[in-house]
């Protein structure tokens, strides 16, 4: 195939290339004739910094099956961690309303 | 002349669209000719070892060949990481692509002992992009398509790079087509394939294309899972059968 099936996301974090990490701008997921995989057509994953020379890429080739199945590890990972992070931010809300309490306490009783 | 002719092969500088200076692969056969040219027009992943191959294959058969890197202005890397980079930023444009090739089929012509022929030939992306200079200019006297995908193009994904669907260009194609195809792909698919040859006869063009069962895409990728070696040798044979009967001085 020669498709056009691409998407591509913006991407702040970093990523391992060929010999050091480098901060990510970019993830590009596109479903097409593999270059190195011996497989026909397969989901690539490329993330990459447009703002530095083209070695800094991180890729992976996936079949189909594998790309669903590590999308379903994605949702689920997502989905928990969301879950953390509500938890964290309601748990911070919580302390400083109680420190804003006892200073509120604090001022009354001085 | 031994049986196999000798070759030199190099890299060259053009000046490329907008005066951009970009590096061609070349290689010419040993002798003083004349020999036809061919202008390869390399595939989506890019400036590959493949096509470099390709080109010395065609010198190798008698041609004086050359391989622009198209995707140049993206940096120096591997191939593969530089096609990487030119797909994260929404591949190039097709008008870039024409003012490149031009500078590659001006270098062609400029060859001591070239015949005044140049065919230009390409796979994948670079089918559609050697259909879509065969339409845009008239420097060239035959084009080969290998499965170019993206020929016929929806509404929807055309954009400021690709504005136009290289089918609606048909009518200004200024030399014979040959294309060849696998009835398994699905870009192109059989079906696009039909629509492309219905306006190549609309427009009276002269064409021939070849269809293969058993095939999919990048049927002469040897390297790849994808290769089908009786399309492939059938298919090269179809490719010099063409262009040794357009390209003869």
């Amino acid at each position: 195939m020669c498709t056009s099936i691409v998407e591509i996301a913006p991407a702040d974090g970093m990523a391992k290339g060929e010999k050091e990490w480098f901060p990510v701008t970019r993830s590009v997921v596109a479903y097409d004739h593999a270059r190195h995989a011996l497989l026909g057509d397969v989901i690539t994953l490329d993330f990459i910094n447009s703002d530095l020379p083209p070695g800094a890429r991180a890729a992976v080739e996936l079949t189909l099956e594998s790309a669903k199945a590590l999308r379903a590890a994605l949702d689920k990972a997502i989905a928990e961690a969301e879950v953390e992070e509500a938890e964290r931010a309601d748990s911070i809300a919580r302390q400083k309303l109680a420190a804003a309490r006892r200073k509120v306490r604090a001022r009354v009783e001085a | 002349m031994l049986f196999y002719r000798g070759l030199t092969a190099t890299n060259v500088t053009l000046t490329g669209d907008n005066g951009t200076p970009i590096t061609a692969y070349v290689a010419r056969p040993e002798g003083d000719g004349p020999f036809p040219a061919v202008v390869l027009v390399h595939h989506l992943p890019g400036w590959s070892e493949l096509y470099i191959e390709m080109t010395r294959k065609f010198a190798h058969n008698g041609y004086i060949a050359i391989c622009a890197n198209l995707y140049e202005r993206a940096g120096e890397g591997h191939p593969d990481d530089v096609a990487a980079k030119v797909r994260a930023d929404g591949g190039i444009a097709d008008a870039q692509m024409v003012g490149d090739t031009a500078a590659a089929v001006a270098w062609a012509r400029a060859q001591p002992g070239h015949n005044g022929k140049v065919g230009i030939f390409g796979s994948c992306s670079g089918g559609r992009h050697a259909f879509i200079y065969a339409c845009t200019k008239t420097d060239v006297d035959a084009c080969v398509d290998l499965w170019g995908g993206r020929v016929v193009m929806g509404k929807e994904e055309l954009n400021a790079k690709t504005p136009v669907s290289p089918v609606e260009m048909t009518k200004s194609l200024c030399c014979p087509l040959l294309g060849i195809f696998g009835n398994e792909d699905r870009a192109p698919s059989p079906e696009q394939v039909d629509q492309h040859e219905a306006e190549l006869k609309a427009q009276g063009k002269s064409y021939e294309f070849h269809r293969y069962d058993g095939a999919g895409h990048g049927i002469f990728y040897y390297h790849r899972p994808l290769y089908r070696v009786e399309q492939a040798l059938d298919g090269w044979s179809k490719v010099f059968a063409f262009f040794g009967k357009h390209l003869a001085g």
